[in-house]
C-alpha cells in the first residue's frame, strides 16, 4: 500500500447527461491538509460525497484507508464512515435537537457512555469552536456562521481520521475565520487527522494547505504545493489563483451565445418584436 | 397515432412497475431496521406519541359525528318498517365492517401520513439525512423505521377507538334522544355482530390500511425531490395515493371477507 490516505484513480461520474468527472486521478497524503479547489459547480462537493460513499462512481476507484469505497457492503461502509467526518456546506444540523444534543448525537448513536462523559466531550468540542455558551439554543436560533461552527464541532466529535470540510470558511466574520483556519490546522497536527478542505478562499486555503488540487471541467487541472501553484507558468492556474475575470476559465455555465438567446434563433432581430 | 397511444400506455405501466419495485426495496430496508428499533424502544415511543396520540383528537370528533349521523339516518329509514329496534345492528355493522377502518385510514393519512412525508422530505432537503449517513447512522433505520412502525401500530388502535365511540354516539342519538329501546339497541347488536367475522375482519382491514398508508407516507418523504416544491408535491401525493389505495383495497378486502 502507498502512504496515500485516499487514492482516486480514473474516476468517471455523471449526473444525467452531464459528465462531472471524466478521468480524475488524485492522491491525498496522510496527515496533511489537502485543498480541493476549482470553479463553482465543478463537482467539489460531489467528490467529497464519492469519498464518503454517498454516491457511486460510474467507473474508476476510490480508495480510502485501503478500502475500496464503492464496492463496500452496507455494513462495512457504515463502519468505514465512523472514521470519517464531514462538514456539510449547509451545516445540516438536526433541526429538532438542541446544539448540545446535535453534537452528542454521534456519540449517543455509537457508544453507551455515561452522561457525564458525553457532557465533557461535547463541551470540549463546543469550546474549540467558541460556542460553549450556545449549547442550549436550537439550530433555528443560530446564525449561518454559528450553525457552521456547531456542525464543525459535531463532525470532529468522534475524532475521525479523515476529515472533510466543504467550504468551511464562507459566511464567517474575520475573527472567527482566523480561529477556524487555525483550528483546522491544529486538529490536523495534534490529532494526526488527514484533512480535505474544499474552498474558494485562495488566501486562507493556501495558508494552511500542504497540497492543493485544482479541478476543472471534469479533470484534475493542476496540483502541487501552494508555492508551486503560485509560481506556476500555466495561464489557467494564474487566472484561478489571482481571480482574474479573463482567461481560460469561463465564468458562464455552458450556454448558447447571448445574442442568440435574446434575439431568437434567426439572429435577425425581427422575432423579438 | 394508435401506436403512440399504446406506446405511452406501455411506458406508463413500465414506470408504475418500476416505482412499485423501488418502493418494495425501500420497504425491505425499512423492515430490516425493526430489530434495531425494538432494542431502543424510546425512539418508537416518541413516534407513537406524535403519530398516534396527536391523531386522537380528529379521530374522536369524527367518530362521534359519524356515529350520530348514522343513527339518525338509520332511524329515519328503519322506523318506516317498524324495525327501529335493529338500529344498533345497523350502526355497529356499518362502523365495524366499513366506516371505522376506511374513515380512520383516510383521516389518519391526512393528519399523520402527510406530516410524516413532510417531515422526512424536509430532513432530506436540508441534508439532515445525508449528514446522518456520514455520521455512520443509517437514516432509514434511525428515522424511517420508527415512524413506519408507529404508524402501523397506531392506526388499528385508532380504528378501534373510532368504532367504539361511533357506536356509543349512535346509542346516544338513537336511544337517549329518539327513544329507541335501550335494551334492544345493545342486545340485537350482541346477537348479530360476530366477533370473528365482523370485528376481527374490520381490524384486519385497518391493519392493512395502516401498513399501506404509512408505507406510502415514508416512501414519498424519503424520495421527495430535495426542494420546497418537491416536498409539497410529495405531501400531496402521499395523501392522494393513500386515499386511492385505501379505497381500492377496501373493495378487494370487503369482497374477500363478507361475501
Ligand atoms: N442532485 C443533483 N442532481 C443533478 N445535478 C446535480 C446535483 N447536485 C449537483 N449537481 C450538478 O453537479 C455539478 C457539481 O456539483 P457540486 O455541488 O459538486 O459543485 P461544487 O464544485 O461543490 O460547487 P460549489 O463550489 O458551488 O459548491 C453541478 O454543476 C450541479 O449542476
Ligand atoms: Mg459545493
Amino acid at each position: 500500500m502507498s502512504d496515500f490516505f485516499v487514492t482516486i484513480r480514473d474516476l468517471y461520474f455523471s449526473r444525467g447527461d452531464r459528465e462531472i468527472f471524466s478521468g480524475v486521478s488524485l492522491d491525498i497524503p496522510e496527515g496533511k491538509v489537502t485543498a480541493i479547489m476549482g470553479p463553482s459547480g465543478t463537482g467539489k462537493t460531489t467528490l467529497l460525497r464519492l469519498m464518503g460513499g454517498q454516491l457511486r462512481p460510474d467507473r474508476g476507484s476510490v480508495i480510502v484507508q485501503g478500502l475500496e469505497i464503492p464496492s463496500l457492503k452496507r455494513k462495512a461502509l457504515y463502519q468505514a464512515r465512523r472514521r470519517m467526518g464531514m462538514l456539510f456546506q449547509s451545516g445540516a444540523l438536526l433541526t429538532d435537537l438542541s446544539v448540545f444534543e446535535n453534537i452528542a448525537f454521534p456519540i449517543r448513536e455509537h457508544y453507551s457512555f455515561p452522561e457525564s462523559i458525553i457532557r465533557d466531550i461535547v463541551l470540549l468540542k463546543l469550546e474549540l469552536v467558541g460556542l460553549r455558551g450556545a449549547r442550549d439554543l436550537m439550530p433555528s436560533e443560530l446564525s449561518g456562521g454559528m450553525a457552521r461552527r456547531v456542525a464543525l464541532a459535531r463532525a470532529i466529535v468522534l475524532d475521525p481520521t479523515l476529515m472533510m470540510y466543504d467550504e468551511p470558511f464562507t459566511g464567517l466574520d474575520p475573527v472567527t475565520l482566523g480561529t477556524i483556519v487555525s483550528l483546522i490546522k491544529e486538529l490536523n497536527c495534534s490529532l494526526g487527522m488527514t484533512s480535505v478542505v474544499v474552498s474558494h478562499d485562495i488566501h486562507e486555503t493556501f495558508s494552511i494547505a500542504d497540497h492543493v488540487c485544482i479541478l476543472s471541467e471534469g479533470k484534475l487541472a493542476a496540483q502541487g504545493s501552494p508555492e508551486e501553484l503560485m509560481n506556476s507558468e500555466s495561464e489557467f492556474v494564474q487566472q484561478f489563483v489571482q481571480g482574474k475575470p479573463d482567461g481560460p476559465i469561463p465564468f458562464h455555465f455552458p450556454a448558447e451565445p447571448l445574442e442568440q438567446d435574446i434575439l431568437g434563433k434567426d439572429m435577425s432581430g425581427k422575432s423579438a418584436l | 397515432m394508435i401506436l403512440n397511444f399504446l406506446q405511452s400506455i406501455g411506458a406508463y405501466v413500465l414506470d408504475a412497475f418500476a416505482s412499485l419495485g423501488r418502493a418494495s426495496l425501500f420497504l425491505m430496508q425499512v423492515l430490516m431496521g425493526i430489530k434495531d428499533v425494538l432494542l431502543r424502544p424510546r425512539l418508537l415511543i416518541r413516534e407513537l406519541y406524535s403519530v398516534g396520540v396527536l391523531s386522537l383528537l380528529i379521530i374522536v370528533f369524527s367518530a362521534i359525528f359519524v356515529g350520530m349521523v348514522l343513527s339518525l339516518l338509520g332511524y329515519v329509514t328503519l322506523v318506516d318498517f317498524g324495525a327501529e329496534s335493529s338500529l344498533g345492528v345497523l350502526v355497529s355493522l356499518s362502523l365495524i365492517r366499513e366506516l371505522g377502518p376506511v374513515l380512520s385510514a383516510l383521516l389518519f393519512s391526512g393528519r399523520a401520513g402527510s406530516a410524516l412525508t413532510a417531515e422526512i422530505g424536509l430532513m432530506k432537503a436540508t441534508e439532515q439525512l445525508a449528514s446522518m449517513e456520514m455520521m455512520a447512522v443509517d437514516p432509514i433505520r434511525r428515522i424511517v423505521t420508527p415512524r413506519f412502525l408507529a404508524g402501523f401500530i397506531s392506526l388499528p388502535l385508532l380504528t378501534i377507538i373510532f368504532m367504539a365511540l361511533g357506536i356509543y354516539a349512535g346509542y346516544l342519538v338513537g336511544s337517549v334522544w329518539l327513544g329507541v329501546d335501550e335494551g334492544s339497541y345493545w342486545s340485537q347488536m350482541q346477537n348479530k355482530v360476530e366477533f370473528w367475522h365482523d370485528v376481527v375482519n374490520g381490524i384486519i382491514k385497518s391493519v392493512v390500511f395502516g401498513f399501506v398508508v404509512t408505507w406510502i407516507a415514508v416512501y414519498q418523504g424519503y424520495n421527495a425531490m430535495p426542494t420546497s416544491e418537491g416536498v409539497s408535491r410529495a405531501t400531496t401525493n402521499s395523501v392522494v395515493y393513500s386515499a386511492l389505495a385505501v379505497l381500492g383495497l377496501d373493495f378487494i378486502l370487503t369482497a374477500i371477507m363478507f361475501i
